[in-house]
């Protein structure tokens, strides 16, 4: 992509330094229109799923299946009057929603869609993830506190509790993957699920050898505190309709409710990309090698229209993991109701931080057994 | 390749707040603006809202930023450890899980005082 870039600009015969400078325009491009494709698609399957679970038929009337329902509801938003009361922090108020959403959008840059298709690729980018997913906090706090609305408030100080509650058993089940891969590079991580546990036929499907495996309890704990992040039912206390009328954005209405609503999609849609790419191997196939590898190397003998049939295939591996998980989310969120705050604070500390405790130290012990050949 | 790594991780963060200030921008050049006083009254499911929000609050939050503080330094100490794991061995694994047992000492003493139960 880059030698293209730049061999677009010595054609035009426009100085290199330009094409240099304006490259990471290319890859932000390519991440943002993703991330408005998957919302739009997610909010309108989110409604689906949630009818069809419920008995109901849901959004039908805009298009075929109602899929230009988002679509339609995106611009309704832009359109809308902008409401500000005029006991808030009109700064705050306006920043508060760009806090939260900026930093997922950065997180897309990072994650390893396919083996080429990453906008970011650094040694520390696990921990980035991290590091920028708990910046979405601030910006929630903040909007609950601009707003002087007295749910918002309450919304936005649960949320920072919630948050920081599940954030330990989450980066601390995620230490487990970082001892069995050795590195914080998302693309390594994804590599080195690959090959099976043996190289006998079956056995060495990459599916034997994905981390969710050796790290089970790990995964448990990681998919528990996932659903708490991005704030879902039972999860939900930060925006209980019913009884904060939402939350922190209670006041908000217009372009700014839904910069906080592209986040929270953009969130779920992010974190399960994670949880596959750290647990289920990302975009690798299951089966042993690439299915078009096989099916097609009799058929097509040119390496670089295979590779790009490679390309495809990984993306639609890490989609159909992807949705598979967010699919799960979904009906748990047909199935249960929303927790007590005091059960919720009890549930992260006394129960899913010992267990992620207990994993790391599972995972440490069996590996190092493991590289002694003591099993 | 001139911006490559964090470079380009720079970029993106300002490009996804110009992002997220255009799309506020956008809206606020095509919505329509009919401000009225009832309009920009504080919500509180239509009753007059009365006193400040922003006012003292509990302390148990406080409780929980601190005992967040601990475990997340912890979380941040074992990473080096755990990316180096093989390159260390059994010592660092011993002082590893000591360093774990320690803090497992310290959520236990935490559990006891009650500091965990949310009242």
């Amino acid at each position: 992509m880059h030698e293209l870039y730049m061999e677009l600009f010595n054609k035009l015969g426009i100085p290199e330094i330009f094409g240099e400078i304006t490259w990471p325009i290319i890859p932000f491009v390519c991440v943002a229109a993703l991330l408005i494709i998957v919302v739009l698609f997610l909010v309108l399957m989110e409604r689906k799923v949630l009818a069809w679970l419920t008995i109901r038929k849901g959004p039908n009337r805009v298009g075929p299946f109602g899929f230009f329902q988002t679509i339609a509801d995106a611009i309704k938003l832009l359109i809308k009057e902008d409401i500000m009361s005029k006991d808030t922090n009109k700064i705050l108020f306006t920043l508060a929603p760009m806090i939260v959403f900026a930093p997922i959008m950065v997180i897309y840059g990072l994650m390893p869609f396919t083996e080429k298709f990453v906008a970011i690729n650094l040694a520390a980018g696990l921990f980035l993830v991290f590091a920028l997913s708990s910046l979405t906090t601030v910006g929630i706090v903040l909007a609950g506190w601009a707003s002087n609305n007295k749910y918002s408030l309450l919304g936005g100080m649960r949320s920072a509790a919630q948050a920081i509650s599940y954030e330990i058993p989450l980066i601390i089940s995620v230490l487990s993957i970082a001892v069995i891969s050795e590195t914080l590079n998302l693309s390594d991580i994804v590599d080195a699920q690959s090959g099976g546990i043996s190289y006998n036929i079956l056995l060495n499907w990459n599916i034997f050898s994905w981390n969710i495996w050796p790290a089970f309890i790990g995964f448990i704990v990681f998919f528990i505190c996932s659903i708490a992040e991005v704030n879902r039912i039972p999860f939900d206390l930060p925006e209980a309709e019913s009884e904060l009328v939402s939350g922190y954005n209670t006041e908000y209405s217009g372009m700014k409710f839904a910069l906080f609503f592209l986040a929270e999609y953009s969130a779920l849609f992010i974190i399960s990309v994670l949880m596959v790419t750290l647990f289920m191997g990302g975009y690798l196939s299951p089966f042993n090698g690439y299915l078009s590898n096989i099916l097609f190397q009799n058929i097509i003998h040119n390496q670089i229209i295979l590779n790009i049939f490679v390309h495809f295939e990984q993306a639609f591996w890490l989609l159909a993991k992807t949705y598979f998980v967010i699919l799960i989310i979904m009906w748990i969120r047909a199935t249960l109701p929303r927790l007590r705050a005091d059960q919720l604070m009890t549930f992260s500390w006394k129960f899913l931080l010992p267990l992620s405790l207990l994993n790391l130290t599972i995972v440490a012990i069996v590996k190092y057994l493991l590289n002694t050949g003591n099993i | 390749m001139y911006i490559s790594g964090y470079g380009i991780l720079i970029a993106f963060i300002m490009f996804s707040f110009a992002f997220a200030a255009a799309a506020l921008i956008l809206s606020f050049i095509v919505q329509p603006k009919a401000p009225g006083k009832l309009k920009e009254n504080t919500y509180e499911c239509g009753m007059k809202p009365f006193g400040d929000s922003r006012i003292q609050f509990d302390i148990k939050y406080y409780l929980y930023a601190l005992l967040f503080l601990i475990f997340d330094i912890e979380a941040v100490f074992l990473f080096p450890w755990a990316v180096s794991y093989n390159k260390l061995g059994l010592f660092a694994l011993v002082e590893a899980l000591i360093f774990i047992g320690i803090l497992i000492l310290g959520l236990v003493y935490a559990w006891k005082k009650d500091a965990l139960k949310w009242q």
